[in-house]
């Protein structure tokens, strides 16, 4: 059934080249480096000391505020060290904790439980004691999303398999190789919400994920729809445009059109830690891009080294320049290979001269691209001039926060303006004036 | 410890850039040009070489002395603008004064705003501007058509009326010019604006290449059609009729290459059709009214102008501002 699609967007190259490899383990790391802030919200508090014997699961940053996540010891061993560093992803100083392992896994988890019987309070008890984020990439605490306030009714929870990422291949190899356990995952999600609507999203380039998933979901009422490959397909307000038709208003949330938007990833941490008690340590990841001599999808701990898992596949190949963690339109390149993967982190992108394009930046020429494939409707060449021009409020007045940041219109323009660059400033800057004024 | 550049995302681009695009407009202008000499002598070509060539030389000098930039790379655009520019004077303008004209165009119609993506008014219609009140003889002096005597040269040939000359001057019953003449280009009138049916093939082929849309040509066309209908319905012995209208002078190359040029032209689609519009009653009105047979560049050199008001008044409507608020 082809289902219409959002306005705008854009079709990079995919390569999706790790789209047949089976996803394995990566080995376990002799050292984890775990920043406390792994979601989004306020870091959680910590639990242990350095030199503290640590067991695999064992809760070791508590939640500390409305928005945020529980934090657990992804290896065996013990505390090494405590120190600040600055956080690769959100850019702020953070608290670091250095495990090392002493040995294989001594778990700590938590009871195993029946959920189908279990109200919808405990269960999301458990899935914010687990420490469960969106693993598509913006890592919003689940238990969160999942109590919506009192007066917003949710009728549809759309599970997010659309993968519009170029290189990404994880959630297409989770829904080939686990899709019964993402759909129940998907079913205590549902049964959390009062039993909405499913709607299950799926690019139509892996129309194999789109039957696997049919094969499990949809004798529990599942609906499944293969969707345009067209990026940003997988942006949760164009995702329940597409499937509902309902349009997030600027500045709303997806609950104030009904609607919660969970990520396939995410619904299988869900069922692992309801029904085997298993908080989250490790999640699924693509290690990609032409600079690493194998690609592969693995299991990794969080925590664990970047260069730990480009050694485990192969090491650098090519003229590498850049590495990026997640996907390569919104993925953030990281200096060094030291620094270690976060519970946001989708994939990891070895990138080569040769994938990167280094066009003559010029002035704008009016071409009206950016326009076009921008799927908020917004004008990015205007809001990178006004930014440029330290006209902010009317930057704002033209959408300035309206942008999902998701990079079409950098991609496309043939001056080759970096607009998302300019637009994230202007966003800093507004909000620091407006506090400036209060 | 090896580190790596740290550059915000998107990591991948489109391999397009300004100068591809410069080239397709270029390559889009050859069969106009080619056919250019065979109509009204080498001399043509030698104006539309200038032009390109020249173009890109004073280009260099300005950015490499002027504006002091030691790598500068050309993006191609003022190779355009000088083929323009030769495209729209008359082959009896003499190359030196065809080089003055096409320094203005670029220093004046582009440099002093600051270059490329900068400037409001088209510079080769700025650059068209100057050389008619410089040297308006030259500029309005006509070479009779001698398909295909590419090697006559300008000076030997003798001088004739355009279309829309003996229709002003006449009105529409003195004008013999056939439909299939005026389609095909041998007619009398500036280098390049002569052949509807090349200029459409070279248009033709950026559509393929997807370099331009079809909103402002439609809608330039499509006012001129109109209002040239109204006039000729009422009085067909004096107003051409809209075929005529269509095809002689200056508006295929007007509406399809002028009025096109991105960075003078609104960005939305809604305002390219305004925009158009325009273009085609400001036209109208010079070629009805005015004192000179034709207005299709001061047209669009005005309609330059209210570029900025027609793209804030069309603006689209944003993501999330449409819907009712549904929960709350
Ligand atoms: S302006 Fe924002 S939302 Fe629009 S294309 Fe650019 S990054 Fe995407
Ligand atoms: S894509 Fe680039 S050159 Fe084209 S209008 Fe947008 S900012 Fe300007």
């Amino acid at each position: 059934m082809p289902i219409s699609t959002f306005k705008g967007g854009i079709h990079p190259p995919y390569r999706k080249l790790s789209k047949d490899e089976k996803i394995e383990f990566a080995p376990l790391p002799d050292r984890v480096f775990l920043f406390l802030t792994q979601s989004a919200g306020a870091p959680p508090k910590r639990l242990v000391e350095q030199g503290q014997d640590v067991k695999t699961g064992q809760k070791i940053a508590e939640i500390s505020g409305f928005i945020s996540s529980n934090l657990h010891s992804p290896i065996t061993g013990v505390v090494r060290e405590i120190k600040k560093m600055t956080h690769h992803i959100y850019g702020k100083p953070d608290e670091v904790i250095v495990i090392e392992r002493t040995g294989e896994d001594e778990w700590e988890k938590m009871e195993e439980m029946d959920w189908k019987d279990l109200e919808s309070k405990v269960i999301i008890e458990r899935i914010k004691e687990a420490g469960i984020v969106g693993l598509g990439g913006a890592a919003f605490p689940t238990h969160v999303k999942l109590t919506p306030p009192k007066d917003k009714k949710i009728d549809t929870l759309i599970i997010n398999g659309a993968e519009c990422e170029p290189y990404l291949t994880i959630d297409h190899r989770l829904m080939l190789e686990k899709a019964e356990e993402i759909v129940e995952g998907i079913r205590i999600i549902s049964k959390v919400l009062g039993n909405p609507r499913v709607m299950i999203g799926i690019e139509d380039n892996k129309m194999d994920a789109v039957d696997e998933m049919k094969k499990h979901a949809e004798k529990y009422g599942m609906e499944v729809f293969p969707l345009k490959t067209k990026y940003p397909q997988g942006s949760e307000k164009h995702l329940i445009k597409v499937l509902t038709g309902r349009e997030v208003p600027s500045g709303g949330l997806p609950l104030d059109v009904g609607v919660v938007v969970q990520n396939v990833g995410t619904a299988l941490a869900v069922k692992e830690a309801v029904v085997n008690g298993k908080p989250l340590i490790e999640r699924g990841l693509t290690i990609t891009g032409g600079g690493v001599k194998e690609k592969k999808n693995v299991v990794a701990r969080i925590g664990t080294q970047i260069e730990d898992l480009i050694n485990f596949a192969g090491g650098f190949v090519g003229n590498v320049k850049r590495i990026v963690l997640g996907g390569p339109m919104m993925g953030i390149a990281i200096p060094n290979t030291t620094l270690p993967i976060v519970k946001g982190t989708s994939g990891i992108l070895v990138l080569t001269e040769e994938e990167i394009d280094r066009g003559v930046k010029r002035n704008c020429i009016n071409c009206g691209r950016c326009v076009e494939v921008c799927p908020m409707n917004l004008m990015p060449n205007r809001l990178y001039k006004l930014t440029y021009m330290k006209r902010y409020d009317q930057a704002y007045e033209e959408g300035l926060f309206d942008c999902i940041e998701c990079g079409s219109c950098t991609y496309i323009c043939p001056s080759k303006i970096d607009h998302v660059k300019f637009i994230k400033l202007g966003k800093r800057v507004y909000s620091a004036l407006r506090r400036g004024k209060k | 410890m090896r580190t790596f550049e740290v550059i915000p995302a998107p990591h991948i681009k489109d391999p397009d850039d300004v100068q591809k695009i410069m080239r397709d407009v270029l390559i889009s202008l050859i069969p106009v040009t080619v056919f250019s000499g065979f109509i009204f002598g080498w001399y043509a070509w030698v104006l539309a070489l200038v032009g390109i060539f020249g173009g890109e030389a004073i280009e260099y000098v300005i950015m490499r002395f002027f504006r002091k930039q030691k790598n500068f790379k050309s993006d191609g655009s003022a190779s355009v603008t000088g083929l323009l520019l030769a495209l729209n004077v008359s082959v009896k303008l003499p190359f030196w004064a065809f080089l003055i004209g096409l320094a203005f165009a670029l220093i004046v119609g582009k440099h002093i705003y600051g270059g490329l993506g900068t400037n409001p008014f088209n510079p080769a219609l700025v650059g068209r501007a100057f050389l008619l009140m410089s040297f308006p003889t030259a500029m309005t002096s006509w070479v009779k058509p001698s398909f295909p005597k590419f090697w006559l040269s300008p000076w030997d040939v003798q001088t004739t009326a355009t279309p829309l000359g003996i229709l002003k001057e006449h009105g529409y019953s003195a004008v013999h010019t056939g439909y299939l003449k005026l389609f095909f280009g041998n007619v009398g009138g500036s280098i390049g604006e002569t052949s509807a049916f090349l200029l459409i093939l070279g248009f033709i082929y950026l559509l393929i290449r997807k370099r331009v849309s079809l909103h402002i040509p439609l809608s330039y066309v499509g006012t001129v059609f109109v209002i040239s209908s109204i006039f000729w319905a009422v009085n067909p012995e004096k107003y051409g009729d809209p075929i005529f209208h269509i095809l002689a002078g200056g508006l295929m190359l007007g509406a399809l290459f002028m009025a096109t040029d991105m960075v003078t032209s609104p960005i939305t689609p809604k305002g390219k059709v305004i925009f158009g519009i325009g273009c085609g009653l400001i036209t109208m009105v010079i070629r009805l009214m005015g004192a000179y047979p034709e207005g299709v560049s001061f047209s669009i050199l005005i309609m330059n102008a209210f570029v900025p008001l027609i793209e804030s008044a069309t603006r689209p409507k944003k993501f999330g501002y449409g819907g009712v608020k549904k929960n709350g």
